[in-house]
């Protein structure tokens, strides 16, 4: 049994290291600064990856912003207000469904109802909010730009931060409420003032790893049409995108290897990325996660 | 809706007839102080399951109260009516009258959270919140905003000196409460309940989860606490029933079997299944 288990362990850990030793040899060498300061260029040895990277930070931050508060407003409402009910229960068996429901799935959903706007306003004669020249410049619909991005991802992590968030406020021992309760708190002061409290470095910890999630997704966006060659760092919420894994799947499809080796090297980045997101995560968990109880 | 506020200060009526409350309480029933809980005919289910049976007790104001009985007998489910604590339950329900200084707990249009804040509770387990000890104190009344700033440092204190914790936190009020021991907390939870003013002190088996020098040192908090307050106090442990309370209530089955002075009803029962389960013949 230890034997089986130990090999499973050291298949998993080579094929790992083999993945990446591959994509350092191959990346590291078209790894530069000017490669993370240079828009796309025809030319490989010229391309950078300004516009995906910049494209990654606008999109996650929107998706951040609203799913973040979203996902934790509804645990708080599962957890903390719903009473035994079919439809908590139906609810319930949605979120988990929908954590499992393929990335691009979402994309088509939202290439309706965020690109498209279902079709009642048409993209030749948007709704205009504000100028173009500021950061909150807004058109409905959106069409394929930062902000359609950012939701469309905010509804791929959205059951993942339900559920995390859940799970912390689950983790809060019932004696704490009661304390609460009984010195004669209502139920928001218990949600506000303890469960909540208790709960945050959790929920953190979920958050964190719910947009590392969100940093690596390709698929939605490429349903919504994100950009795979952008020239410019996003400026407005209207601006046209593309993010890492877009820039990765244009370069890795290309046949000429110069290519490949400038997509191994977005990986790179792609993974440390990720690898910093992951660090983040684990060390709010090190050193906030204090004992509940003793 | 509609709340009913419950009096501001019955306490001073309850106190017309003096009681020498460190001697044995073997006051007769005619000089007794008047009732703080009147309870008539109260029965209590849990869903379809009922666990309390036309309950007829009274508690007398300024006395320490002990609810002993088997596990299961429905005493504790009495505890958490008195500050409808059974409201977060599901299913659980009660008929009959409970009144505190004549106002109707049951009431559906009473303000719970007004009632909890005049009923203190402490539970079995020590439950500080993961907050600083001063936090911990400071929790209600900052909930209800009924001090500045200044007046609650003193408050803490206050509260604090009269759980007996003060001397031993009073330099470390800053540092986490998790970090006391089992007893310490304890105290600090019943600090906490005092801090926000209660008429009524409930505790369900508070000691039960400490060790016997902690213990020791909450039994004799209890008997100081009893000057000012009304307690009721669950407990599993005869012992500690008859060297805490005044009065003492016999619970089986979720009926109420005796009750009576503490004293009389640990030396001389009425009732026979008292008398074994108070001799440790069962429970």
């Amino acid at each position: 049994m230890l034997a089986s288990c130990l090999a499973a362990t050291t298949i998993a850990v080579l094929v790992l290291s083999a993945l990446l030793i591959s994509i350092a040899i191959e990346g590291t060498s078209a790894l530069s600064w000017s490669f993370l300061t240079s828009f796309a260029s025809r030319k490989a040895s010229q391309a950078g990856i300004l516009a995906p990277l910049m494209g990654s930070v606008w999109v996650c931050a929107i998706c951040a912003i609203v799913a973040i508060p979203v996902g934790i407003a509804t645990a708080i409402y599962l957890e903390e207000y719903a009473r035994r009910s079919r439809l908590k229960s139906l609810i319930q068996l949605n979120i988990s469904n929908l954590s499992g429901v393929p990335s691009i799935v979402y994309g088509i959903l939202a290439l309706v109802a965020f690109v498209r706007f279902f079709g009642i306003r048409s993209n030749d004669d948007p709704l205009t909010f504000g100028s173009p020249e500021s950061f909150m410049y807004l058109q409905i619909p959106f069409g394929p730009s930062v902000i359609a991005g950012g939701l469309t991802l905010s509804l791929v992590v959205l059951p993942i931060m339900i559920i995390a968030s859940q799970e912390a406020l689950r983790s809060v021992p019932q004696s704490l409420r009661q304390a609460a309760l009984a010195l004669g708190s209502t139920q928001w002061q218990v949600v506000w003032h303890v469960t909540l409290p208790a709960a945050l470095p959790t929920i953190m910890t979920g958050a964190i790893l719910s947009m590392s999630r969100a940093i690596g997704e390709a698929a939605p966006l490429l349903v919504i049409g994100g950009f795979l060659l952008v020239f410019q760092t996003p400026t407005n919420l209207m601006s046209d995108f593309t993010v890492l894994p877009l820039q990765i799947y244009n370069w890795a499809g290309r046949p000429q290897a110069e290519f490949h080796k400038i997509a191994a090297a977005a990986i790179i980045v792609q993974l440390v990325v990720l690898l910093a997101f992951n660090s983040i995560a684990i060390v709010i968990r090190q050193k906030l996660q204090r004992p509940l109880q003793s | 809706m509609k709340t009913i506020p419950l009096p501001k200060t019955n306490m001073d009526q309850s106190t017309t007839t003096p009681t020498s409350s460190t001697s044995a309480p073997t006051v007769p029933v005619a000089l007794r102080p008047p009732s703080a809980i009147e309870m008539n005919s109260l029965s209590a289910w849990y869903a379809k399951n009922q666990v309390l049976h036309a309950i007829d007790l009274d508690i007398a104001a300024k006395q320490v109260c002990a609810f002993i009985g088997p596990s299961g007998c429905g005493k504790s489910t009495l505890l958490r009516w008195l500050n409808r604590m059974n409201d977060t339950i599901p299913g659980a329900r009660a008929t009959g009258k409970i009144s505190l200084h004549g106002v109707s707990l049951l009431d559906a249009a009473l303000d719970v959270v007004d009632l909890r804040r005049r009923v203190g509770m402490v539970f079995q387990k020590p439950n500080p919140f993961p907050k600083s000890i001063f936090d911990n104190v400071a929790f209600g009344p900052r909930l209800h905003r009924i001090y500045s700033r200044t007046d609650l440092e003193e408050l803490v204190e206050q509260s604090l000196r009269a759980s007996a914790l003060w001397e031993e936190v009073k330099d470390r009020l800053s540092s986490s409460a998790l970090g006391l021991s089992g007893g310490q907390q304890q105290r600090l939870c019943i600090a906490r309940a005092i801090a926000v003013g209660p008429e009524l002190l409930l505790m369900d088996e508070p000691c039960s989860a400490l060790d016997p020098r902690s213990t020791a040192s909450i039994e004799e908090l209890i008997r100081e606490l009893r000057t000012t307050y009304t307690i009721v106090i669950v407990t599993h442990n005869m012992q500690q029933a008859s060297r805490v309370s005044d009065t003492t209530a016999f619970f089986y089955e979720g009926k109420l079997v005796e009750t009576g002075a503490t004293d009389l009803l640990f030396t001389t029962p009425r009732e026979r299944r008292t008398e074994d389960y108070v001799t440790g013949r069962f429970g």
